[in-house]
């Protein structure tokens, strides 16, 4: 008895760090990168953010994991995402009451988690077939390992675009230290480049960030070690993924009338004529 | 009539250039990324995201108006919305199919891609946020999905030329265009003047 229960331990470890690490969501899976790119123009921006679609994730698995031998299959993509949207909603309005400066910078980003590729991706290939407590786990490593990427951009776009981190002006602090032990009368000041908190920073941090991975991933290549990913919803990574990111969650993806990979397939064969 | 028409034009230049849905919203990034590497298909997406966006602002507003704020339950909105967007799709696509199918032709096959698109249900919430009525609504839907294909387009057309180009091998598929993207955006920015 103690055996088993000790692997189930040691399995939701694994499950736990699976998320965190191995496949971290962002940096590994590139899923959810609307508001990976929208929020993350503060290091607290990216963590409020980050463990806002925690909670939500934690609560839809282990719903979706108790609900799993009761939603049947041809209906269970609407019904994962009116759980996803209740939770939501349940916390959309706890954020309002409570943290309402939270509720303000987040906007209307914290409604659209309910179309963040992260959950259905999760409830869909994880929680619909596990569990409650490994589905638990994977839930909380996987938006804990969100949460950590989304508040290193926000810090690292913060840090550039406006000398600070969590608010306080290191980079000056910093800058003024040093003046003074040089023996500078006036202290030297940091010239924020703004860019990195607007628009296009966004996109110039992602750009280098997946030029990283792609870096990594094929030195992995050379040494002869399989990268594809592992049991998640979008196989591959959104960036990446021809059928426009993550689409096919909500469609039956095994060849039901107006699926995906028919559109796909269908899309192709247009392609194809065209260039006859 | 008058003062509407130029709340219109502002609508139009807000919401199409200013503040661009992908570029500085970063909604409907996905189909931005995924189906730009050539023109006619970007144009066929951005057909698609027009018609889809317009209609869904559209029941979305009346929606709202009639059942949510009339029985009291506003609260509901981001269940209510996502719901009849992921339905609203399929019925336009049923409903293509069979009465005009010159425009499923052209459209049919992005239809399934936009789904629930977070710039559907975005643009859905934002109408709602900034107290629209039915009209204005429809029109912000409308702008804001030009704003898309302008955007899609663009980026269609400069990717073809990339093509010819010399790329570090890093930086090959999705970093560069991530970094296209990111010089969009800032050219996108000088339209901030107009209004």
């Amino acid at each position: 008895m103690s055996d088993t229960n000790n692997e189930a331990r040691q399995s939701s470890m694994e499950v736990f760090f699976n998320g965190l690490v191995k496949e971290n969501p962002t940096f590994v899976l590139a899923l959810g990168m609307c508001p990976t790119l929208a929020v993350t123009t503060s290091a607290i921006n990216g963590l409020g953010m980050g463990l806002t679609t925690t909670a939500v994730l934690v609560l839809s698995n282990v719903i979706i994991s108790l609900l799993r031998h009761i939603i049947p299959n041809r209906v269970r993509i609407p019904a994962f995402i009116v759980i996803v949207a209740s939770f939501v909603t349940m916390v959309e309005l706890l954020l309002e009451g409570f943290i309402p400066s939270l509720y303000s910078a987040l906007g209307i980003y914290i409604p659209l988690i309910v179309v963040n590729c992260i959950i259905l991706g999760r409830a869909e290939s994880f929680a619909s077939k596990n569990p409650v407590i490994p589905s638990f786990f994977d839930g909380l490593g996987m938006g804990l390992g969100f949460t950590v990427a989304l508040t290193a951009i926000g810090a690292v776009r913060e840090l550039i675009g406006a000398g600070e981190l969590f608010g306080a002006p290191v980079i000056n602090n910093i800058l003024a230290a040093i003046s003074s032990i040089i023996g500078r009368s006036e202290p030297i000041e940091y010239v924020p480049v703004s860019i990195f908190v607007l628009a296009p920073g966004a996109f110039f941090v992602l750009a280098a960030l997946t030029a990283l991975q792609n870096r990594v991933k094929r030195k992995m290549q050379e040494k002869g070690k399989n990268v594809d990913k592992i049991q998640s919803g979008c196989s591959s990574d959104c960036t990446s993924c021809s059928d426009s990111g993550c689409a096919h969650r909500f469609v039956d993806v095994n060849g039901a009338p107006g699926s995906v990979s028919l559109a796909k397939n269908a899309a192709d064969k247009s392609n194809g004529k065209k260039e006859e | 009539m008058l003062d509407v028409v130029k709340d219109l034009l502002i609508l139009l230049v807000g919401s199409s250039l200013v503040s661009n849905v992908v570029l500085s919203q970063f909604l409907g990034l996905c189909p931005f990324l995924g189906v730009s590497k050539k023109v006619d298909t970007a144009a066929g997406m951005g057909g698609a995201v027009i018609f889809v966006i317009t209609i869904a602002s559209a029941v979305a507003a009346v929606i709202y108006k009639f059942i949510l704020v009339r029985f009291d339950i506003t609260y509901l909105q981001t269940i209510v919305f996502i719901l009849v967007i992921a339905a609203l799709v399929q019925f336009v696509e049923m409903f293509l199919k069979k009465f005009v199918p010159a425009l499923y032709q052209a459209l049919g096959v992005y239809l399934p891609l936009i789904t629930t698109n977070c710039a559907v249900l975005g643009i859905a919430l934002t109408n709602v946020q900034k107290n629209y009525g039915i009209g204005f609504s429809i029109a912000s839907g409308l702008f804001t999905a030009v704003g898309f294909m302008i955007a899609i387009v663009i980026l269609a057309g400069i990717r073809e030329k990339m093509e010819y180009n010399d790329i570090p091998e890093s930086f090959q598929g999705m970093p560069i265009v991530l970094i296209t993207a990111g010089l969009m955006a800032i050219a996108f920015c000088g339209f901030s003047g107009l209004l």
